[in-house]
């Protein structure tokens, strides 16, 4: 086991979230999506203070975008609340794999507030890599300035696409939308380091094209329960054979 | 509608249908989370299970884009993340390359091909 990295401070440790926000792929990614979002908001007629908000309140892309569509589009209040919700699923075992890293003995519930509402895929990402070499009393601080990173930087790139949605053709908001899928999968692969996370990475992709086609409903919430049991079985099964 | 009214009807249409939903998630997460050590298996399980849906978010927003990313045709979409990812494996696992690379791919495949 390497020796953990201890931070003197908790500015520090903040600090050292800030830099690894910075230099993360994530990063550029994040400036592009929200550039694609902001130009989004603004062909839709919202105002990109609305936009800066929803980025600080709901901070999920996916969810953003089913958001102002759903609105804008004028589908139902409740139509609307349940595919934000159904999208937003993900969070939920996200938060649960990541909490625990980041509570230690002296940890109280309000500390974890602000980590809890971050929980994203770029912070879960970056969080699931670095904070296992980070003393325990320093991951909370290192978290929260890798996630204020992130979330500032998406909420000043939404203004800029906002005022450049005029000029963006075509080919480039659809390059900005390709962003987020192509992001998501090279970094969740560079951090699947074990076999259950290749393995949950790939039955996931198989399983979700599958499920659409047998046309069962919540095909994501399923290709999450059955693709992520499975490689925890197998998983568990290959630590009992050993 | 009145004035004061519709002018914030957007921003309250934000927090109830697209904060709250979204946010009860993760307080859910904290809930269970409580008690939970890191090692401990339900947050192995935890772990599986949010990768397996962030896979398939992957390939739903490839497989069946919305908006602008729609306008270009499936088999660039497809080949476009095959190249990023390849570029990924080949030049020293660099997340930055593999994504600049899959973007490229989508950009030159999409002014080939799409009408």
């Amino acid at each position: 086991m390497p020796v953990p990295v201890t931070f003197d401070s908790s500015s520090a440790a903040f600090l050292g979230g800030v830099r690894r926000a910075a230099t993360s792929v994530f990063f550029p990614v994040m400036m592009g999506t929200y550039i694609g979002i902001g130009a989004l908001a603004h062909d839709f007629g919202f105002s990109p203070w609305w936009l800066a908000l929803s980025t600080v309140l709901v901070w999920a892309a996916p969810a953003q975008v089913i958001l102002i569509t759903a609105i804008a589009l004028g589908s139902s209040l409740i139509e609307t609340a349940i595919a934000v919700s159904l999208s937003a699923i993900r969070l939920f075992p996200m938060a649960v794999a990541l909490l625990p890293l980041l509570r230690g003995p002296e940890t109280r519930l309000y500390h974890l507030l602000m980590p809890t509402h971050f929980t994203s895929v770029s912070m879960w990402v970056e969080s699931l890599r670095y904070l296992p070499g980070i003393a325990q009393d320093r991951r909370i601080a290192f978290c929260n300035g890798l996630s204020t990173t992130f979330m500032s930087t998406a909420a000043i790139f939404g203004f800029v696409g906002f005022y450049l949605a005029a000029g963006l053709p075509t080919l480039f908001a659809a390059a900005l939308l390709f962003l987020t899928p192509m992001s998501f999968l090279i970094s969740t692969a560079n951090n699947a380091r074990m076999m259950m996370d290749r393995l949950a990475l790939l039955l996931g992709l198989v399983l979700l094209p599958l499920l659409v086609y047998l046309e069962i409903g919540l095909d994501l919430m399923w290709t999450g329960i059955i693709g992520g049991t499975l490689a925890y079985a197998i998983h568990r099964l290959r630590e009992a054979t050993r | 509608m009145n004035p004061v009214l519709a002018e914030y009807w957007p921003y309250l249409m934000l927090i109830v249908v697209g904060y709250l939903p979204n946010e009860i998630w993760r307080v859910f997460g904290l809930v269970l989370a409580r008690g939970l050590n890191e090692d401990s298996e339900i947050v192995m399980w935890s772990r599986a299970v949010a990768t397996a849906i962030l896979a398939g978010v992957i390939a739903k927003l490839i497989l069946f884009s919305s908006g602008a990313l729609d306008t270009v045709p499936l088999p660039v979409r497809i080949g476009a993340v095959a190249c990023g990812f390849v570029a990924y494996l080949l030049i020293k696992r660099s997340a930055l390359a593999g994504v600049v690379a899959g973007l490229g791919a989508l950009l030159i495949g999409g002014s080939l091909f799409t009408h």
